[in-house]
């Protein structure tokens, strides 16, 4: 790996040595951090300033200077509803229907994958055989790109594929899954629970290998039972992990988009369309390309997340302390 | 045998299996089918032929009817065993099928030409794994191109990210220097704010730096990860600074010291953070996906997504494509899943 390095290095070290002894700096740490500021600067917080100057400019125009202030316009336009429970009655009927989309979509899969995946670990952390291979088995999944996996289930779900043969062969009725609204956002789900279980699986196996043995051995003195024990000991000692798994997910969750979008492209109609690929096909995707509700629309999206982000800083912080 | 069944039935006590512990290995059980399974389906039917892959209800294996060539006729004909009627027990080659009947040939005797119903014949088979839905990617489909795009894309991306986050952490955990706090809680703030959320201004600087459309637009806006900087700093801050002074001692230059102390000293966090790149690049789907437009520079996550949209598409040459796809990762994770599993849950991120 480091060899792959060596000439990259080589190449640096030239002007790195020059400045150095030409500047004669005794702490030369600015050197050192200028091309990862340089970056950060222009690729990282330069963005989220001319986010905000697109959010509050119109028209599709590219340059900044070509763009109208039009002031919070974008945003009560996105805001604008009778019903905010009813997207139809919204005047960006998309983005609300994008917005419960998404909503729905992180409270099933964030529920059900924290549940599977605290099963999953609770088992993998017993006495069993082949540890690390039932281990590697639930985590592999992680590592797919998000368009493979959306294909593999493709692949299975499609009109005759493997699963409609089963039903066939149980002698039910075969079903088109992805083109019913409903179904097809409950595979969604399902495909990204089985893409992305063994992360979380892994954060919360650790988690319940950092509570001390002695714990359990002096409840089992105690003669509690193995419920008991749960309950009074893994459960609460766990529950620091389990917090941040579950802001994590959250976080994860609300930026879905790369495998629902390859798995339906959003549909059936709209059954499946999250914020991001609101966001993409009304500023990248579409034409004209309407760079304003797409920044503004991120815009509430990051301030959800600053606020999930600082939760689950705080969390950490928690957790690192006690 | 008798070692494997025995180390199957091994219990964790004396005796027999306790109630919880078939629960446990039945959950495990399905765990292993319900995750293994679907790709294990993938590469087997990325084997199949089209006419295999739209039979209903599909067979696990693949299978191929077989062919021969007879004198006469340019392509190879299918050969069909006769089950019932006149020519029963025969086996006969098809030249063509007129409604409910087949004409066909014996293959010794070609020139007299026999009537067959269909339902008379039954198809011969064997197992064949059809190749040639990957050697196609190879002709028709311009696949090394994307496939060199997403190597190149991959390979200087993560060089680039390990030396430039590399360089900031050691600044950040070796030096003492008015502003470090500052750089730190910037580096903090870019955790929270996720590339999803500031996709319009990124792409319009990428614009304007001239790299929209090319591959240099996907390397370089990734290469800043706050989440590199963090891990390296945390491991560097374990390496005792009295090295680093002994160094200074003897006239090293500072780049020699980060050069030739540091980055050997860090080389398993650097090893990490590596895996975890290359994998985040290979696996990129929505930076490219706003920055590439043209065809000729698209990834393998981009080109394999388009391709599905396209109508034309064969499921056949699409799953040989997935799993050419998927098998990088699946090779790197066979030999370094310990490193990986490890890297996720340190660093929280995927």
């Amino acid at each position: 790996m480091l060899a792959i390095l060596t000439p990259l290095m080589r190449v640096i070290e030239i002007p790195m040595t020059f400045l150095e002894k030409r500047l004669g700096m005794k702490n030369p740490a600015w050197l050192f951090l200028l091309p990862n500021l340089l970056l950060f600067g222009i690729f990282a917080l330069l963005p989220v300033a001319l986010n905000l100057a697109y959010a509050v400019t119109g028209s599709d125009a590219i340059l900044l200077a070509d763009r109208p202030y039009v002031g919070g316009d974008n945003f009560s336009a996105l805001l604008q509803c009778d019903s905010y429970l009813d997207p139809n009655s919204c005047k960006d009927d998309l983005f609300w229907r994008a917005v419960h989309n998404t909503l729905l979509f992180v409270v099933l899969q964030v529920g059900l994958m924290v549940t599977f995946s605290l099963c999953t670990a609770l088992i993998l952390n017993r006495d069993i055989r082949a540890r690390g291979f039932f281990r590697a088995v639930f985590f592999f999944p992680v590592l797919l790109s998000p368009v493979v996996v959306a294909l593999i289930w493709k692949w299975i779900l499609q009109r005759e594929g493997i699963l409609n043969a089963w039903i066939d062969g149980m002698g039910w009725q075969t079903f088109n899954w992805l083109l019913d609204r409903n179904w097809a956002f409950g595979w969604s789900v399902f495909l990204s629970i089985w893409a992305h279980m063994g992360f979380y699986t892994l954060i919360l196996l650790a988690g319940l290998q950092a509570i001390p043995r002695d714990v359990y051995e002096a409840a089992k003195m105690d003669r509690a039972t193995p419920w008991r024990a749960f309950r009074r000991i893994t459960l609460p000692l766990l529950m620091p992990t389990m917090l941040v798994v579950l802001v994590l997910a959250t976080i994860k969750g609300v930026q879905t988009f790369e495998e629902v979008y390859a798995f339906t492209g959003g549909g059936p109609g709209t059954a499946t369309t999250m914020i991001i690929q609101y966001i993409y096909e009304t500023g990248f995707a579409g034409a004209p390309r309407l760079f304003g509700p797409a920044s503004a629309a991120s815009l509430l999206l990051a301030a959800v997340l600053v606020v999930l982000t600082v939760v689950q800083l705080w969390l950490n912080r928690n957790n690192v302390d006690g | 045998m008798a070692n494997v069944i025995s180390f199957l039935t091994r219990t964790r006590g004396i005796g027999k299996l306790h109630w919880t512990d078939w629960l446990t290995y039945g959950y495990l059980f399905l765990g292993v089918l319900l995750m293994f399974l679907p790709v294990i389906w993938l590469g087997l039917s990325s084997f199949k032929t089209e006419a295999e892959l739209e039979r209903f209800p599909p067979r696990i294996i693949p299978m191929q009817q077989e062919t021969i060539i007879v004198e006469g006729y340019d392509e190879p004909l299918p050969l069909y065993e006769i089950v019932s009627g006149e020519f029963e027990g025969e086996t006969l080659a098809q030249i063509r099928r007129v409604g409910l009947v087949a004409q066909m040939i014996r293959p010794d005797n070609p020139d007299e030409r026999l009537k067959v119903d269909i339902n008379d014949r039954q198809a011969i088979e064997k197992f064949a794994l059809a190749t040639e839905n990957y050697s196609e990617l190879f002709d028709r489909f311009n696949f090394f191109k994307f496939f060199w795009n997403s190597v190149f894309i991959t390979s200087v991306a993560t060089m680039i990210m390990l030396t430039v986050n590399s360089m900031a952490a050691f600044a950040l955990s070796k030096y003492q220097f008015t502003g470090r706090m500052v750089v730190l809680g910037l580096v903090i703030g870019t955790l929270m704010i996720p590339q999803t959320v500031v996709l319009v201004p990124l792409f319009l600087i990428t614009k304007e730096l001239n790299m929209a459309d090319s591959l240099w637009g996907v390397i370089i806006p990734g290469a800043a990860t706050p989440t590199g900087v963090f891990l390296l700093r945390q491991y560097m801050l374990t390496i005792p600074d009295e090295i680093l002074d002994a160094a200074r001692m003897d006239k090293a230059s500072e780049w020699k010291i980060f050069w030739r102390i540091i980055v050997p000293l860090s080389a398993p966090a650097i090893a990490v953070l590596a895996i975890l790149a290359i994998m985040w690049r290979w696996n990129d789907f929505l930076w490219p996906l706003i920055v590439l437009s043209s065809n000729d520079n698209f990834t393998l996550q981009l080109a394999l997504n388009s391709f599905q949209g396209e109508m034309n598409t064969q499921w056949s040459n699409l799953l040989a494509m997935t799993m050419l796809v998927l098998l990088p990762i699946a090779c790197v994770f066979v030999f370094l899943q310990k490193y990986i599993a490890t890297g996720i849950a340190s660093t929280g991120g995927k």
